[in-house]
Formats: C-alpha cells, structure tokens, sequence
C-alpha cells in the first residue's frame, strides 16, 4: 500500500468529518444503551480525534486488518471502548451487530477491547498507563523490521497520573521515535472528580517538552486544529525529525451532551429513556454548532 | 559467527548468566527476529553480550521495569522475538501489571529471562531476593515458567525458549551454580519432561534450580548412610508440570519431598502437591523451601542451610519422612 495521499482539508472535508463524528457520537450513546452501560465521558471528549484519524489521516484497509506498514493505534485509555468501537464496526473491522450485544456474556466487544478477538485493534487495553510503552515498542519493531509506520497512542489526561506513561515517554524521546504521537485527551476528569482538585497533571506542555516531546495543544472538539497537528507529526517524521510529538487535545469530559458535558460523575453511566431523548436533541443543536463554526472557519 | 570467542564444551568457567548470554548470541546468529531489552542491567544478566554482537536489535530502556515489559510486548506484537532481561524481583514484582496485561493476556512471544532468582544475590537482602516470582508467573494463563539448575540447563531452557509458543520465563541465579552438566552436551532438555537425576524407589526428592544439586547431594548421602535408594527429579519446568513425573513417584515411592529456593507458596511444592491431591493417592508429602518468611543478608549457601534446603537440610527431612510412622496396609489395590 503506497504512503497515503491526503486530501486537502478544504470545508467539504472539514463537513464530512464532522457528520462522521456526529454518527459515532449517536453511535457510541446507542453502544452503551445495547449494552446497558459505558464510559461514555471519556468516549465523547475523545471522538473527534479519534475519527479525525480512522477517517482521514491514518494508513489502514479493513480488508487487511494486519497489513504490515499500516499506521498502529492504541487507546490506552482502553475503557472508552464504547466510543472506539463503533468507529472499528462503522469502517468495517467488524459486524455492526457486535455492537448490540456489546458486554454481554460471552460478546467479543466489550468494556476493554480484547485484540484477539476484536479486529482492528492493534492491543488489548485496559490497566492504564500501559499504551505509550506498547507504541514505543510498536515504533521499534518498525525500526528493526524496516517499516515505515505512525503510531497513535491516546491516553486519558487523569491516565497520566500513572508513573509508568513517564517511563515510556522517555524512552520515545530517548530512541527518537518520531512516528510515535501521543494524543492526550485532556477532559480534566477522572472518576473520583476533577483532575486538578484530585491529582494536578498539568501543565501537560511542559512536561511532555520536558520529556523530550514536540507539543502541540489543541481544542480537542475543533477538528481543523486536531487535523492540523496530526499533519504537522506526520509530516516532522517524513521529514526526518528526531522527537516524537504529543498533542494535547483540550476536551470536555462528555462533549455535546449537556448533561454529561464536563461532569466527571458521567465518567461512566446508563441512560433512561428521558436522558436518551434529551442526549439526542442536545447532540442536534451541538451538531449544528459545529458545522456553522466550519462553515465560518473553513 | 564473528566475534563469539566461547566454545560450548566446558562450562565450569562459565556463570550461569553467561550461559544465557551464549544461548542468546546464537539465537540471535540464527534468527532475524530475536530482540533483546533490559532496564541498566546489560551487565549484570549478561544480556549486554547480545548487544555486543547485535548493537541494532538491542535496546537499553535504563531504570523502568514497566516500560521494559510494554515494549516488549509491543515489539512482539509486530512479529518479534523479544529477550527481555532484569532481576526476578523486579519482574515479578514491579512489572507484573505489564506482564499480565500486554504479554500474557495478548499472548505474544516475549521470553523473560530474569536472573538473580531465589536467594542467589545474598548479600543484597530481602529486596533483592526473590522468593515469589514463580508463584506469581505459574498463576499466569499462557505463560511457560522454568527453573534451570545450572549454565549447561539455561542454555538448553534459552535456546528452547524461541520455539515454545508465547510467553517464557526463566528464573536463573546470579553468578556461579554448582555444575551439575560439565559440558553442553551431557544436558538433554525437553521442557515438558522432568529429568531423572537418580533413580530410587524409597523416596522422590523433587527440585528445581538450586535445590537440584543439593537435592543429588542429599541422596548420596541417604544411599551411603542408610542404604536408601533416593530418587531425584529435576523438575526444571514448573509450569506445565509434568504431572506423569509427579504421578510415578506417587505410586513407585510413595513419599515426596519438594525443595525450592522458592516461597513453598505457589512455587514448586504447590504446583507438585496439586497433582499429588488431585490424583486421590496417598502420600506422604513434605514442602521445603521459603516459608512464608523474608530472606536475610547472607550467602546464598548460608541462606540455603537456613531455609533448610542445602544437602543438610534435605538429608534430615528424608530421615523424618523415613521414619515417620506409616499405615501398615502397603496394599493400595482397595484405593483404586
């Protein structure tokens, strides 16, 4: 498969995006509800990038989930399953119908997406602070086996507390892995509150520039910008650069549903009939927010 | 191949590590896919030998335990073979998250070698000591867990380690084992065969690792004191057992006794008192090792005799078995 060719990010690409992101966003709220329940916080302040990458930036064919110079992805925050693997089942790794019974007994999606079972992952997650080592180990393996590969880690900002992700980070600085990107969906919530209030990760700029990383900070909900920069780390690998880059994507815990929009409580939740109803309208309005800010911004 | 400068036939110049470090430079000579990672201890597991030789396919992660194991596991996930290396302890213990998670559950081939296993670092005390990892590793689905008696062993165990499907670990000592196969050669290793190291029909010694040499020790003893015809197995694969080993000595001796550098809990004792409970046989059965106790600063064969699983200390426990009353019925056909 030759080195993807991107097209331009014009207004039309900008709308395609954001219609995809609306899709997945109804997607995972329908995943959650089929299944009783799910992460959907940290699945909703991370769609945007997410689909930022499976629909337009990164090199990949469903039709050969290994083909061997695709680009690797690895959700380390692997709890916001119920956000990825829609995108996973939407672009064809798997049955839409997975979804439906998303964990239940004996379903192959589940909670934490298992790699043996559910194509198109690129690693079993779950135990934070674990993808930035894998996406190391990824890079170095292309190294060894002479593959030209991005990878894509996304971790959780309150998954940074976990001293394990510095390790890591060092060691993507230290073996200039500059195919390595780090995407740090920073929604300022864990489970137990707000991450400042329980324990401060910021300022992430600084710490990932400290640990050997170019950064680039983003609104984590404008995907012009989360496109922008995913260009800018690869283009830096192909042009030979020696750092791998972290974008830290500014988000809001369960964006465009207004109960649920940075309120740590909804880290994890089920919704009633009522909530699914007024998720629905909210994602409507937030929608067309979004496609005026193209419209204008484009 | 350029630059190895060892000869494979005499081991007794050799530390166990070592042996390791030449089974590693071969694989590495023979495959393509063989990796090899360690956390600022090149020097001390001797893996640094492999990154002598293979400069592009070695990687030094320094002082993160946990990171070493996450980028091994995803090295393996792109279709390498990674040799990861740090002391047991710090495998075991501090990475075992990653160990669980990226390596076992994803089941991908990485091959632990962690050296300084039971009490061989002494004088580095309890935090260096590791007395727990086969517990930990024989509890992990996917995983192969072996315990070499000395260099000539590890290298065989090291060099099987590439075949054996998924996830390896091999705890091995610091520095030098008694030599229990001069050379190469004398060492038939199949993981899934325990050895028989001498033959006996009154009693069945089974050890792994250390306990090994002191367990042959034990048995000259007992031969040459009481005339007791002692068997020995060197049970260097804890996991998967073989449980057929376990079963013969049940019905040929009817006494067992396990020794380990070990914990009793977990380790080797327990994986052999599973299958002799299991299979619904009477036995006496006696567990020497590590109970449920820290190690001290110490030599290691000062630490051996303390646990009492030195020569010594397995000499008397096969004298208590010996004499401990049994029921007279010999006859086991009303037990079938």
């Amino acid at each position: 498969m030759p080195k993807k060719e991107l097209k331009p990010f014009d207004k039309s690409e900008w709308l395609r995006l954001e219609k995809k992101a609306d899709e997945m966003r109804r997607m995972a709220i329908q995943t959650a509800i089929w299944g009783g329940s799910g992460h959907l916080g940290g699945s909703l302040s991370a769609m945007d990038a997410m689909v930022t990458l499976y629909y337009r930036i990164m090199n990949i064919d469903p039709e050969d989930p290994d083909y061997e110079d695709r680009d690797r992805f690895i959700l380390s925050k692997g709890h916001c399953a119920v956000g990825y693997a829609p995108i996973l089942c939407d672009i064809g790794y798997m049955p839409v119908d997975e979804l439906k019974i998303f964990n239940l007994t004996g379903a192959k999606i589940g909670m934490h997406l298992d790699c043996n079972k559910v194509k198109g992952t690129d690693c079993s997650t779950g135990s934070l602070g674990h993808g930035i080592s894998l996406a190391v180990g990824f890079a170095l393996a292309g190294r060894v086996n002479k593959r030209d590969y991005m990878c894509y880690c996304l971790t959780g900002d309150g998954e940074l507390n976990e001293g394990s992700n510095w390790e890591a980070a060092m060691s993507a600085a230290q073996f200039k892995l500059s195919n390595v990107v780090v995407l740090a969906d920073n929604n300022k919530c864990m489970i137990d509150g707000r991450v400042d209030d329980e324990m401060k990760v910021e300022p992430l700029d600084k710490k990932f520039e400290a640990f050997g990383f170019r950064v680039i900070r983003v609104d984590g909900h404008n995907i012009k910008e989360i496109n922008n920069a995913l260009e800018d780390a690869v283009a830096n690998h192909e042009n030979g650069g020696t750092q791998p880059t972290a974008i830290i994507l500014d988000t809001f815990k369960g964006a465009g549903v207004d109960f649920m929009q940075d309120n740590y409580l909804w880290h994890y939740g089920s919704l009633d009939e009522a909530m699914e109803k007024q998720a629905s309208d909210s994602l409507d309005k937030y929608y067309k927010e979004r496609c005026e800010r193209a419209e204008k911004e484009a | 191949m350029g630059g190895m400068t060892y000869t494979m036939t005499d081991t007794t110049k050799l530390s166990t590590a070592e042996c390791y470090g030449i089974a590693l430079c071969e694989l590495g000579e023979e495959h393509q896919d063989v990796v090899a990672l360690t956390a600022d201890l090149a020097k001390s597991t001797k893996i640094g030998m492999f990154g002598e030789h293979f400069p592009d396919r070695f990687f030094n992660v320094g002082i993160a335990e946990q990171n070493l194991f996450g980028v091994a596991a995803g090295m393996a996930k792109n279709g390498l073979i990674p040799f990861a290396s740090t002391f047991a302890i710090f495998t075991a213990a501090r990475s075992l998250d990653q160990i669980h998670t990226d390596i076992c559950y994803q089941n991908v081939p990485v091959k632990i070698i962690a050296t300084h296993a039971g009490t061989s670092f002494g004088q580095a005390g309890s935090t260096h000591h590791s007395l727990i990892d086969m517990a930990c590793m024989r509890a992990l689905p996917n995983m192969t867990v072996i315990c070499p008696c000395d260099g000539s062993e590890t290298y065989h165990a090291v060099k099987a380690a590439y075949d054996i499907p998924g996830p390896v670990y091999i705890r091995i000592n610091r520095g030098f084992d008694q030599v229990i196969y001069k050379n190469i050669d004398d060492c038939k290793f199949d993981y899934k065969k325990a050895t028989v190291m001498n033959e006996g029909t009154d009693i069945t010694i089974i050890a792994c690792g250390s306990c090994v040499f002191e367990a042959m020790q034990a048995a000259r003893m007992a031969e040459a004191d009481a005339g007791l015809k002692v068997r020995v197995l060197n049970m260097h694969t804890i996991k998967p057992l073989d449980e057929e080993a376990v079963l013969s000595a049940v019905m040929d001796t009817r006494r067992i006794i396990t020794a380990e550098d070990h914990e009793v809990m977990g380790g080797l004792g327990s994986a052999v008192a599973e299958v002799v409970a299991k299979s619904g046989k009477a036995c006496a059965f006696k567990m020497l090792g590590h109970q449920n106790a820290f190690s001290t600063i110490g030599l290691q064969e000062d630490l051996l005799a303390m646990a009492k699983i030195d020569a010594n200390g397995i000499s008397e426990a096969i004298q208590e078995m010996m004499h401990a009353d049994f029921e007279a019925d010999d006859a086991w056909d009303d037990e079938f």
